[in-house]
């Protein structure tokens, strides 16, 4: 199914991607060439195959709820675009 | 120097014949010869390296031993490492510094080897030709003009052309093995959890492994050695006892059942590739081994069912780059979520975004049961496929990739095209299977020619040894790209 200039809008506004005006059509093109080769899995018969969401059949871990990290904040944070008295600076989102 | 072994290098140092300061040395001027030319580093900085090489030499001095003490490796970008920056070949995180070292990293600082650089790849590992690279494509040492493959491509290139002794690389859905057969040396994809993915800046989760590139199969086992093991940090590692690779190097040909998929020798695959191949198969055939054919239909499907799971795998976990605690953001916006919009849209190249898109589509309300519920079903059918394969065979051999490299360009228009191209890398790790590729020859053209070998969970052992074996017996591996001479 080929996707229309409207549904990949909505598609980047779901992903938080702008799509600059000049791009919009080779995206959309190749987006499109993509979910043509996508779509042969439409076809395949899988009545009654579980899904496989991991690469092998093992069981989840259970660790000990003890705190393993130190505090690093400070470095972390240096690596911040925006930021001031230890907080992340972010637009205004509320008036 | 520069065309030896680890374990040749490891002797010299052993022996004294060479300090860690005078081969880091070596092989920084090497860099610094060709990597104008081939772009396979990002990063590198030599006091770093030389200071590194030194506390090797003291290590050594005071009586330590390590088959890699003192060894410069390179380590894609994509790994963790707080000394250098980790860009993942991308614009987002161009600067950023890692405030800690991967678990791979830590192993590797353990053993005392050197911190040699960060080698260059497909933005966040998407890709098939290492042209994605926010930093420039990375050249392929037969031929300038031409890729190494991705998207471990800037490892691949930095060993083939002896800038690095070895390299590590990950492995999504091809990106050791096919870079590895692109630009003539080896490579290892491990079985998923024998690694551990602590550090590793994740692209798609359910498939990631980190692995070794290097000149030899015994090359790749003492990389091994020092890389695989259990880690606690990373939920899906295993736990199992720790195994020495290089010790089971020598196993017996006689009576090997060696697999060979119909698929996997059909249309598509290039006369120089399927000559190289087939005389690879009758060497192993020559040893005692045994071919089984053996039949893996939904080879075909793979690429489609990996184009549905990493991308919605990646969408969720590039997520993360917003803007707003590390990397890149826009310098103009109007409120937060036009931040995020265009933080993203500048920070991502197009591959990225396009495969953020498709995974976002699959994943999204009406589709996620047509798409990705649906590529998770044909993945099981796939898994079940080689397992079926597996109770016949012991090791399935076959081209690591259709085609020798291909020019720069000729396919990043079509991302079909490219993604095509990873035919038969992509099924093992939807399978979680290790595979290695190993040098087997060469086209008309002189470009070499990737042999591939997969196995069952956890039998590294097995492909290491066979492909040891084959390389005692020929001398693929040791050829030197004539446009980097020693």
């Amino acid at each position: 199914m080929a996707l229309s200039d409207d549904q990949v809008r909505r598609l980047a506004r779901l992903a938080r991607i702008a799509i600059r005006p000049q791009d919009s059509a080779p995206v959309v093109e190749r987006l499109n060439r993509v979910l043509l080769l996508i779509d042969q899995l439409r076809a395949v018969d899988t009545a009654g195959i579980e899904p496989m969401a991991h690469a092998l059949d093992v069981v989840q871990r259970l660790r000990p709820d003890k705190v393993t990290e130190e505090d690093q904040r400070e470095r972390f944070q240096s690596e911040a675009p925006s930021k001031d008295k230890g907080l992340y600076l972010v637009p205004k989102v509320i008036e | 120097m520069l065309n030896s072994t680890l374990s040749e290098l490891s002797g010299a140092l052993a022996a004294k014949k060479i300090s860690s300061v005078e081969l880091t040395r070596l092989y920084l001027e090497r860099i610094g010869k060709l990597n104008g030319g081939l772009n396979a580093f990002i990063s590198f900085e030599e006091p770093l390296a030389l200071a590194a090489a030194s506390r090797a030499d003291e290590r050594r001095a005071r009586g330590e031993t390590h088959p890699l003490l003192g060894i410069p490796i390179a380590h894609k970008d994509i790994i963790c490492t707080r000394e250098l920056r980790t860009t993942c070949g991308s614009k987002m995180l161009e600067r950023y510094v890692s405030p800690y070292d991967a678990h791979v990293i830590e192993q590797f600082n353990a053993a005392g080897s050197v911190l040699l650089g960060k080698c260059n790849m497909d933005e966040f590992a998407m890709g098939s030709s290492s042209e994605t690279s926010y930093f420039g494509p990375v050249r392929n040492p037969w031929d300038r003009r031409l890729v190494t493959g991705g998207s471990s491509g800037g490892s691949a290139a930095a060993v083939a052309a002896r800038m690095a002794p070895a390299a590590t690389g990950t492995d999504t859905g091809g990106s050791i093995r096919q870079p590895a057969a692109l630009s003539g040396v080896c490579g290892m994809k491990p079985t998923y959890g024998a690694v551990s993915r602590y550090g590793l800046v994740a692209f798609a989760s359910s498939l990631d492994q980190a692995g070794p590139l290097a000149k030899s199969a015994a090359d790749l086992a003492l990389m091994m050695n020092v890389m695989a093991g259990f880690d606690a940090r990373d939920s899906t590692s295993v736990e199992r006892p720790k195994e020495d690779y290089s010790e089971k190097l020598k196993i017996s040909m006689a009576g090997l059942r060696i697999g060979l998929p119909r698929e996997y020798f059909g249309e598509g695959i290039e006369p120089g590739v399927r000559k190289a191949v087939d005389d690879a198969v009758r060497w192993f055939e020559s040893q005692g081994a045994r071919k089984v054919p053996i039949e893996l239909p939904s080879t075909r499907l793979a690429v489609p069912v990996y184009y549905v799971i990493a991308p919605a795998e990646a969408s969720s976990n590039l997520s993360r780059f917003d803007g707003v605690r590390y990397g890149h953001r826009a310098e103009t916006y109007a409120d937060l979520a036009d931040m995020y919009a265009r933080t993203r849209d500048e920070g991502f190249g197009a591959e990225v975004k396009r495969r953020i898109l498709v995974g976002t589509y699959v994943l999204s309300h009406g589709y996620y049961d047509a798409y990705y519920l649906q590529a998770q079903k044909v993945r099981r059918l796939i898994a079940r496929e080689f397992a079926a394969a597996f109770e016949r065979c012991d090791l399935i051999l076959g081209p690591t990739s259709p085609t020798t490299a291909f020019a720069l360009g000729a396919k990043a228009d079509d991302p079909v095209q490219m993604y095509l191209n990873d035919i038969f890398t992509i099924p093992a790790p939807l399978a979680g299977l290790p595979g290695l590729s190993i040098p087997c020859g060469f086209d008309a053209k002189g470009l070499p020619v990737g042999l591939q070998l997969m196995g069952k969970h956890f039998s590294e052992a097995t492909l290491l040894g066979a492909a040891h074996r084959y390389q005692q017996a020929t001398d693929w591996h040791l050829r030197v790209p004539k446009e980097t001479p020693l």
